[in-house]
């Protein structure tokens, strides 16, 4: 097997690393993060009031929304599956969210993030109990940044609680790469084009099960696994703010006796007048 | 043998929420031996069972439930109604007319689509699809009100105790409610003040379904309401 002469490149190329690691607190990104820290995180639940959960992420200046329904009814009816739910999942970049004008048309490229999206929350979800059922997962990217995968995978773990679907356990993903022959957590747009090699993972905190791992360009065995680790802690620091997301939409943490909010009826429908009929 | 979170704390799907040997109750899965939530809810521990009230679900239909669904569709001797569930329950002629059915009767002239209709869950078929029946005190063809819709977990908030909740607001507003178990509420009252009263007390009973002390609470702010539109 052509392992072999890998694993003897990287042994012979080690040492030199793990002396640059002494320094890699001091070594700083192009937009000044350390090599794990994550970009800015912000994630909303609840904010679609048509869907049945709905969530926002803003991770870095990724901007996404998604939306939730179900369990529906499957249409097609032949697409549903007699012993479970289907989990079907939309990413969708918008024209506006990057800069030369993307087509509106889903692409090659946006089919295979759909399905790797719900090749990820799948393990988490209990389609068993909704048999013949669908469960819809829209995903809708207003502004990309790098890493919208990751960042969908976030959006939609949150969405889908606040729809109240059953879970196993949330989904938290987030990408660990390589630039200038460092790991790097969490990389951004530039570190994604210009880096050596890019590894999203999602991962089941409380379970500790990985349910995406993917991989681009080239890594060591022992940089993978080094990565693979990287980015498992990374998911466990977006596995908090998720939590803090969903806590926040009940206002738990603040204090109980809070001056009464306006409510406005915007849920009610009136009911158009019916002539008398018979019952 | 233990329980990790304090009774009622908010839980998310995936707390391990007991380890040991007990029964699972609502909202909850077991794992070899250890409890998880499903949901995301408050969790609730009585000495037999762990379970979640969950603060968001979809509505699980039960046999003897009073729901509120509308017609979406009439196939050949039978509605179909949304009733918010995964599957579109089917109401059949027997469970709508009461007397023997005859060619010259018109379905749509019972219920076309678009109408809406309180009715009950009478079986659940092989397939989990509800059927349901108008033929009932109280069921039928609604022809005027409000409707409201809330999470179903918080339904039985909104009823309270043995229907305090809910018979304070009838008693304060004068409304007729009719609650539906699938989330869907029907107001009608003397006049639209009063339904508009009811439709802002369940939505705050919705926001704060997971407080203590909130019957006191609402019959306060419904009589801060009444004051305000004297």
């Amino acid at each position: 097997m052509s392992k072999k002469p890998t694993t003897k490149k990287t042994a012979a190329r080690k040492p030199a690393k793990s002396k640059k690691a002494d320094k890699a607190a001091s070594w700083k990104r192009a937009d000044g993060r350390a090599f794990d820290e994550l970009r800015t995180l912000k994630i909303e639940s609840g904010v679609l009031p048509n869907a049945d959960g709905s969530a926002y992420i803003e991770m870095g200046r990724n901007k996404i929304l998604c939306g939730v329904f179900g369990p529906r009814e499957m249409h097609p009816k032949h697409n549903a599956k007699p012993n479970e739910a289907v989990l079907r999942c939309r990413y969708h970049m918008a024209p506006f969210s990057v800069d030369p004008r993307r087509s509106p048309a889903p692409s090659r490229r946006d089919q295979e993030i759909s399905m790797v999206i719900r090749s990820a929350l799948e393990p988490a979800v209990f389609l068993e109990r909704y048999p013949r059922a669908s469960i819809d997962v829209y995903l809708e990217v207003l502004e990309a940044d790098g890493g919208t995968r990751c960042a969908c995978i976030n959006a939609a773990a949150v969405a889908l609680v606040d729809a109240g679907i059953p879970m196993r356990d949330l989904v938290a993903a987030c990408a660990v790469g390589k630039i200038e022959d460092k790991l790097i957590v969490d990389l951004g747009d530039y570190e994604d084009k210009k880096g050596q090699s890019d590894m999203p993972v999602a991962y089941m905190p409380k379970l500790g099960k990985v349910t995406l791992l993917q991989m681009d360009g080239n890594m060591s065995a022992e940089e993978a696994e080094k990565a693979l680790n990287l980015a498992i802690e990374g998911c466990k620091k977006v596995y908090e703010v998720q939590r803090e997301a969903l806590k926040k939409k009940y206002g738990i943490d603040q204090p109980q006796d809070k001056p009464p909010k306006e409510f406005q009826p915007e849920e009610s429908e009136e009911e158009p007048q019916k002539e008398e009929g018979q019952q | 043998m233990s329980a990790n979170f304090q009774d009622r704390d908010m839980v998310l799907p995936g707390d391990m929420l007991y380890e040991g040997r007990i029964r699972t109750g609502e909202n909850t899965y077991r794992s070899q031996e250890q409890v998880y939530a499903t949901h995301l809810g408050l969790v609730n521990y009585s000495p037999d069972n762990v379970s979640v009230v969950a603060l968001s679900t979809g509505y699980n239909p039960l046999v003897g439930d009073v729901i509120i669904g509308e017609v979406i569709d009439i196939d050949l001797g039978e509605w179909r109604i949304d009733i918010g569930t995964q599957s579109e329950a089917v109401m059949g002629i027997p469970d709508a007319v009461d007397r023997p059915f005859r060619t010259e009767y018109v379905m749509t002239r019972v219920l076309d689509i678009g109408d809406t209709l309180v009715a009950k869950i009478v079986d659940l078929d092989r397939r989990r699809t509800p059927v349901l029946s108008i033929l009932g005190p109280g069921l039928g063809k609604v022809y005027d009100g409000f409707i409201v819709r809330i999470t179903p977990s918080k339904i039985p908030r909104l009823i309270g105790k043995k229907g305090s909740m809910i018979n304070m607001i009838i008693r304060e507003t004068g409304c007729r409610i009719a609650i539906g178990q699938n989330g869907r509420i029907l107001i009608s009252g003397p006049n639209r003040e009063r339904e508009e009263m009811v439709v802002k007390v369940i939505n705050k009973i919705e926001l704060e379904a997971h407080t203590s002390g909130l019957t006191n609470r609402t019959q306060e702010y419904l009589r801060q309401l009444k004051e305000s539109s004297r």
